[in-house]
């Protein structure tokens, strides 16, 4: 045995070690990449999942027609001005006799949403009938109720209820009058104060609008580059900019963006702060590099033996991509756009640039009217100080995770069922 | 008339022209035995007919709304009395305002003054004239425009190649916004910042040590004179940066190494995407985990064996952000390892070495360009990124390197200069432009150094 292979031999057990180290290492780096993604995913699943439900308290109501102040049942001026919060109140204080003092019955009256009264009002316009009945109903129970009912029983003593309140709210789980219902004004309503009141649906349709201004523009101009850099465009210096160009705006930082639309779209051009219109134009400037970049791949894709073909049979060269390569190419196409919709989806930071962070609460109408968009939503709820609102953000989260997902969904399957191998 | 109708007459006009076109091209070829006397397919006639309905008309609009505002100011102020004209601009903007309001009927006209309700009358004339004559010049010009193509039509006519013309002409446009924007960016930055250089030294701008840019809003208001050194910024973004860059380079370069080299294709089948997941989520989603979730955490961590931990510690927008861009350098680095050629790897591991070390000593090094543009994009990245710091980065700005401090960050400056309430030309939102500036020209050089590293890299082994 010569002296190399003695060395070699000795040296072989600490090299398989190194191995396994090496190998170690690299499961170690996976592990933690996965373990990120589910912490992430485990904890906001976790502090949303609650906000889905919320809770009501049963009450018999008696719209009692001193109580509201109203003379004429069929007038509705009046009717939309009457004092449903008395009704709520007497509702209360019927429920629990016995309450004098002004702090101990604002605490009572407490335990109800203040949006209570718009539904009661809604149910009276309704059905005008109810007037002098008295009816069982479900209430909307402030957020503050809400956060002690989800609580667990070391958490509520932590609660900032008071001690009236907590007895009043357990007087009513033992009765079986409190429940967790479904949370409705969360996929009808727009922003609010009151985390109870507060929904996402004012946000979705901004999102909505914005997208569809920018999936408007961005994907003919995205495709219209593309098929000009690979089909038309000449060999020159003027060409190579533009590639250079598109190459660094697609990773240019995001806020950057903003400003430009804040500078050029707001200052020069005098657009409007806030509306959808402005910010799917400055999502379009942000998505366009990732939809040139897709769109060239998938032209790149069809082969040359096509346009062979067409030419041979007497196509122009306009024909040729009109008629042949881009119906071939547009299902890459179609998946690169869905999936730069899903990034502009998820964009915040140029929307806060141009003012899409305005406390809005009506639902948008169109791209014009001010809104904000589901990221910003975020961004809003996660600075407020109510408890409710981490829930409340949580769930906005997995809405718009479930979106993001649902859309790269479709372009995985797009691509499966439509792209063709060559 | 409003715009959008406007458009869609437009539109109802450029398909009528559209018909017109094609009508007249079968009636010319009828008398001469078929369409295919023609030099082009009737189709061709009839799109040129609709171009030339379209185009010069949307070109008087998209003209008309870019001046009509400016011009019907102009008028407004011009028809004002010269006592109630104000002397500098700030001035006349407000009286413009008033007016503006004063028309819309949200001040009511006798609250002000007779000549200011005498302007917003004119103003509202002005509006409806001005709608009303946009929409007439709008339609004759779209009409005049289809007849011209109209009359123009005839068998000898080369249509195919004039509307291939536009066609082509319309796609370079497209291709040329990427170089509009950036025009744009660079217009946009770089003129603000010289207004905010011409009120701040750019010598205190780039080596000032102090940010605190509360500035008098009015002249007799008492507030600190606002100093625009930006070096804790500079400072608490590399911070940041690099505790993030700390976790994703070595965790996404092994990742890389282990798919490429190690794993069995179900392993990378399932793994490779589910990481890619994270590059997908977006950053206001790491935002809030990071200030809500990893930030307490941290801090109670550091409490437990006795370290003072800010509640908004760089730390822990470091962490986050290093997991947002673990993809980023796996993916490009996953890229490059796979495109090292196979005949490396077979002649070392023929010599007998075991495959770390092949990974080691053979891929690693000929891969080595290519995963430094990779890190370099993910710099770039982690010095733009916005949304993590804003949420769980503090504003504080502390000249300091102690990740359990809390840090501020330019693009944390940039998102508070900007969102309140503030004048358009004050030092505080013209700072903001000069930090974008600066932004913009750092990632700028990254991806410019990256991109010609990755790129020299993959013309060595094709």
């Amino acid at each position: 045995m010569s002296k190399t292979t003695e060395q070699v031999r000795k040296s072989l057990a600490k090299r398989y070690r190194a191995e396994k180290m090496f190998k170690a290492y690299g499961i170690a780096a996976i592990g933690f990449g996965l373990l990120a993604l589910v912490l992430l995913f485990t904890d906001i699943i976790g502090k949303g999942h609650s906000a889905f439900f919320e809770s009501y308290v049963q009450m018999e109501i008696t719209f009692d027609r001193d109580t509201l102040d109203i003379m004429d049942i069929n007038d509705d001026e009046e009717l939309n001005f009457a004092n449903y919060d008395g009704l709520i109140r007497d509702a209360l204080r019927a429920k629990f006799p016995g309450i004098e003092g002004r702090q101990e019955k604002r605490e009572l009256y407490g335990l109800v949403s203040t949006g209570a009264g718009y539904e009661l009002r809604d149910m009276l316009m309704e059905d005008r009938k109810l007037l002098g009945k008295t009816v069982t109903l479900w209430l909307l129970a402030d957020d503050d109720v809400d956060v002690f009912v989800k609580a667990g029983s070391d958490d509520r003593l932590e609660s900032r209820l008071s001690e009236n309140q907590k007895t009043w709210i357990e007087t009513f789980e033992a009765e079986g009058k409190l429940e967790l219902q479904w949370n409705k004004s969360l996929f009808t309503h727009g922003d609010s104060r009151e985390p109870e009141l507060a929904g996402i649906w004012g946000a979705v349709m901004g999102s909505l609008f914005t997208m569809i201004v920018t999936l408007l523009l961005s994907f003919p101009i995205g495709v219209a580059a593309a098929i000009y850099l690979e089909e038309f465009a000449p060999k020159n210096k003027f060409t190579d900019f533009i590639e250079v160009n598109i190459n660094n705006l697609a990773a240019v930082p995001s806020i950057i963006f903003g400003l430009l639309g804040l500078a050029v779209i707001i200052g020069l051009f005098g657009m409007p702060r806030s509306v959808p219109l402005v910010g799917g134009v400055v999502l379009t400037l942000m998505t366009l590099p990732t939809i040139i970049i897709s769109s060239r791949a998938a032209i790149k894709a069809v082969p040359p033996s096509i346009r062979q073909a067409a030419m041979g049979l007497g196509a122009s060269n306009m024909q040729v991509v009109l008629h042949h390569v881009l119906p071939l190419a547009l299902p890459g196409m179609l998946t690169g756009a869905i999936i730069g919709m899903a990034q502009a989806l998820g964009e915040t930071a140029p929307l806060l640039m141009i003012g899409m962070v305005a406390f809005i609460v009506d639902v948008p109408g169109g791209p014009l009217d001010p809104s904000t968009v589901l990221p910003v939503q975020i961004y809003l709820w996660a600075d407020s100080p109510e408890q409710s609102f981490v829930a409340l953000t949580s769930a906005a989260i997995m809405v718009l995770l479930t979106f993001l997902i649902a859309m790269n969904t479709l372009a995985v399957f797009l691509r499966k069922r439509l792209e063709r191998r060559w | 008339m409003e715009t959008g109708n406007l458009l869609l007459l437009l539109v109802v006009m450029i398909a009528g022209a559209y018909y017109l076109g094609h009508r007249r091209s079968f009636t010319l070829a009828r008398p001469l035995g078929g369409i295919r006397h023609l030099h082009s397919l009737p189709f061709y006639y009839a799109m040129r007919t609709a171009i030339w309905c379209a185009i010069p008309a949307l070109a008087v609009l998209g003209a008309w709304l870019i001046f009509d505002d400016t011009l019907i100011r102009i008028m407004v102020m011009g028809s004002l009395p010269a006592e109630v004209l104000p002397a500098d601009a700030s001035s006349a903007n407000l009286l413009l305002n008033q007016i503006g309001n004063v028309a819309n009927g949200a001040i009511a006209a006798d609250e002000v003054s007779t000549a200011v309700a005498a302007a917003a009358e004119k103003l509202n004339n002005l509006r409806s004239l001005n709608s009303m004559a946009l929409a007439v010049v709008v339609i004759v010009v779209a009409m005049l425009g289809t007849a011209w193509g109209w009359v123009k039509i005839s068998p000898q006519m080369r249509a195919r190649q004039q509307v291939e013309k536009v066609l082509q002409t319309l796609f370079m446009l497209s291709a040329t916004i990427a170089i509009l924007t950036t025009v744009g960016i660079l217009m946009s930055v770089m003129f603000e910042s010289v207004r905010f250089f011409g009120k701040v030294p750019a010598s205190e701008f780039l080596f000032g040590l102090q940010w605190s840019p509360q500035t008098a809003l009015r002249a007799d208001q008492v507030a600190s004179e606002g100093a625009f050194g930006a070096i804790p910024l500079f400072l608490g973004t590399l911070l940041i940066s690099a505790i993030a860059l700390l976790v994703a380079v070595p965790v996404g370069l092994m990742s890389a190494i282990y798919l490429a080299e190690y794993a069995p294709p179900k392993v990378r089948a399932f793994a490779k995407p589910a990481l890619e997941v994270l590059a997908g989520v977006p950053t206001v989603v790491y935002g809030f985990f990071a200030a809500l979730t990893v930030a307490p955490v941290i801090r109670q961590l550091g409490e437990s064996i006795g370290l003072d931990v800010a509640s908004e510690s760089a730390l822990a927008a470091g962490l986050v952000m290093g997991v947002m861009i673990i993809p980023f350098v796996s993916s490009l680095a996953d890229d490059v390892i796979t495109a090292v050629p196979q005949a490396l790897r077979d002649a070392s591991l023929g010599l007998g070495a075991t495959r770390s070390e092949t990974i080691k000593k053979v891929i690693f090094p000929a891969a080595l360009p290519g995963i430094m543009g990779g890190i370099l994009l993910a710099a770039s990245r982690a010095i733009g990124e916005t949304m993590i710091v804003v949420m769980a980065a503090g504003l504080a700005a502390n000249l300091t390197v102690n990740p359990l401090e809390a840090v501020t960050t330019v693009t944390v400056q940039i998102v508070t200069l900007l969102t309140g309430d503030q004048e358009f030309d004050s030092a505080k939102t013209l700072a903001a432009f000069a930090l974008g500036l600066m932004l913009f020209i750092t990632t700028l050089l990254l991806n410019v150094v990256a991109l010609h590293i990755v790129k020299k890299y993959r013309e060595q082994y094709d």
